[in-house]
């Protein structure tokens, strides 16, 4: 008896760890999406409900470096870049969660729809995502923004509409899974409904992988938001948005304003981050691959 | 029929169809645009008659119905002539030929660099997998990773260029001289910067799946083999890691030919270099539409003949390809 302990020792101290390790990412993922949520939630009502006065240009007050009374300095026209920069990145959340929520339906249900139906609508999902990744991202976003004039509902369409094929490849892939396999059709041999084992397999199985994608196509569309309004297409120039603010940064850099580009753009890489890191979390904690790391 | 030659037939097919499907959705997406060509041309502020106004619709062809002119373009597209560029008033192919070449050398530098730095930079951290090297090179990966491209161009602009005046804040060649008088060392000056971001940007992505595939290959059950059979590190990073990461690696690296491309899209807007991507902003912006849609076809050839290579490419590398290809022959 005392051998056998010895011997299993290792095994069941490497099954403590693992526990530990698992139920360590678990607490570290609850805190991750706790920050995360409680800074976009920050971020939307102090930049949506911020009075216009707090980001009007005041002209006694331009091209200041970073103080006291401005965190992030002021550009020309004397705006309060802080406040300035919090205004855009509210506008850069709101289309970032509107385009990735879109994307990640239209990726939900032709994903289904293609494993599910299979013969020629599958063939035809299969090579629009095709189509849509043979052209360079950029080059899609600037000809879809364009073909309506570009604006805010150019940057939205823009988005929405080219992110989709990953993720409608990955649910595709995952419901074809489980649609083969043995426990599936273990439940039809006992006599289950196709509806029964749609919710009772299929959404459990398809829904972490859904959300997952979801939430890292979020930073995709912000990105791409605001490169899409760095280049003239998307958020009118001279509305306090991130590619906006970056974009006539780049006129006064030869004058030293380092502080116009600096800030904004760190936060949005801090949230772009927290959320990639966020998404990789969730990803290692419901993907059993990982779990032996 | 062979296999081979019947595999062939059928990707050539897959391509020319797509190739025709993206000639359709960028000339629908360029028409649909709310922009009148003929005012895009003749500035918004003319003073000219409606007859004048009219001629200039008839020489473009504007006049005509878009299926019409879609039949029109796409004819002279197959035979070499893509159109007269509304901003440049020269050939399109002229000017997108001229651009892309200059994008190449951009292009073609970051994309070696970043392939390289991030597949050696991959297998370190994957070795040495928790080390303080490996939580650096994490950590700032996944920090370029999340950086926009233009933000990142734009400090570096400031810092090496501005600031530091190591390197001219923009251009691929010093300004008002004539091209026969600039040298490669100018050349060489001006690409160093934009090529520099455009890598940086790529790097991360293929390190962190370097890194993955890495860990994976150490962890495999053949890994546990070579050690019982006394393989030193090196000699096993050698047999098994370095075989196993180069189809994914390369699969990676051709894939990031689209990325590079939108990459440089932004990086030689804030650098004025004056590229393919320039190009694509500059037409979309005043309307060009002759030189958008040449701009568009460019960058999904390009990115369809990355994507071949990388299909010959999985051929050499992969011996269990080229036995899949003769055992269907048989």
């Amino acid at each position: 008896m005392a051998e056998l302990t010895a011997f299993h020792a290792p095994v069941a101290k490497a099954e403590k760890a693992k526990v530990a390790r698992t139920s360590n990412r678990r607490r570290r993922a609850i805190v991750l999406a706790v920050v995360l949520g409680a800074i976009l939630v920050a971020a939307l009502v102090a930049g949506l409900t911020m009075p216009p006065e707090f980001y009007a240009s005041d002209f006694s007050q331009k091209q200041q470096a970073p103080s006291a009374a401005h965190w992030f300095g002021t550009d020309f026209l004397g705006h309060d870049m802080f406040c300035f920069s919090v205004r855009g990145l509210a506008l850069s959340i709101v289309i970032g969660l509107f385009a990735s929520a879109v994307s990640g339906f239209v990726a939900l249900v032709l994903g289904s729809v293609s494993a599910v139906c299979g013969g020629w609508v599958d063939k035809v999902v299969l090579w629009l995502a095709d189509l849509l990744m043979s052209i360079p991202h950029m080059v899609m976003l600037l000809l879809i923004s364009f073909s309506v004039g570009g604006g805010t509902f150019g940057v939205v369409l823009a988005v929405a509409l080219t992110h989709w094929p990953s993720l409608t490849r990955v649910i595709r892939a995952e419901v074809l899974r489980i649609r083969t396999g043995e426990f599936v059709a273990a439940s039809r041999a006992v006599g289950k409904s196709d509806l029964w084992i749609a919710w009772h397999h299929v959404v459990p199985n398809v829904l972490p992988q859904f959300i997952v994608g979801t939430i890292l196509l979020f930073p995709h569309a912000i990105l791409h938001e605001s490169a899409l309004t760095f280049l003239g297409f998307g958020l009118p120039l001279d509305s306090p948005a991130i590619g906006a603010i970056l974009s006539s940064s780049m006129k006064y850099l030869a004058t030293g304003a380092w502080w116009l580009a600096l800030f904004p753009g760190l936060m949005m890489v801090a949230i772009v981050l927290l959320t990639f890191t966020l998404g990789d979390e969730i990803k290692q904690l419901t993907d059993p691959h990982t779990v032996q790391e | 029929m062979s296999a081979r030659s019947k595999f062939i037939i059928k990707n050539v097919i897959r391509v020319v169809t797509l190739l025709f499907a993206v000639s359709v959705i960028t000339f629908a997406l360029a028409t649909m645009a709310p922009i009148d060509p003929v005012e895009a041309y003749a500035g918004s502020e003319n003073h000219l008659p409606q007859e004048q106004l009219d001629l200039i619709a008839e020489k473009w062809g504007w006049d005509q119905p878009p299926v019409q002119r879609y039949c029109n373009w796409i004819g002279g597209v197959l035979t070499g002539d893509w159109g007269v560029s509304v901003i440049y008033n020269r050939p399109v192919i002229e000017v997108v030929g001229e651009r892309f070449l200059t994008s190449l050398a951009l292009m073609g530098t970051a994309w070696i660099l970043s392939g390289v730095l991030g597949f050696v930079l991959g297998i370190v951290c994957g070795l040495r997998q928790n080390s303080w090297v490996d939580r650096i090179i994490k950590g700032f990966c996944l920090v370029l990773a999340a950086a926009p491209t233009f933000w990142l161009a734009l400090l570096a602009l400031m810092a090496f260029s501005v600031s530091l005046g190591w390197f001219p804040t923009g251009l691929a060649a010093p300004a008002g001289m004539r091209a026969e008088d600039v040298t490669l060392a100018m050349r060489l000056h001006h690409l160093f910067l934009p090529a520099l971001v455009l890598s940086v940007t790529g790097i991360a992505q293929i390190t962190l799946q370097t890194r993955e595939k890495t860990i994976e290959a150490r962890l495999s059950d053949y890994a546990l083999f070579a050690r019982a059979r006394g393989e030193t590190e090196s000699q096993f990073t050698r047999r098994h890691v370095l075989r196993n990461i180069a189809l994914p690696a390369i699969t990676l690296q051709f894939g990031s030919i689209s990325e590079i491309f939108g990459g440089s899209v932004l990086a030689e807007q804030v650098f004025s270099y004056p590229g393919i991507g320039n190009a694509a902003v500059t037409a979309a912006l005043r309307g060009d539409i002759p030189l958008l849609l040449g701009v568009a076809l460019v960058a999904a050839l390009f990115v369809f003949v990355g994507n071949m290579t990388a299909n010959i490419f999985y051929g050499v590398v992969d011996p269990r390809i080229r036995a899949g290809s003769e055992a269907i022959d048989g």
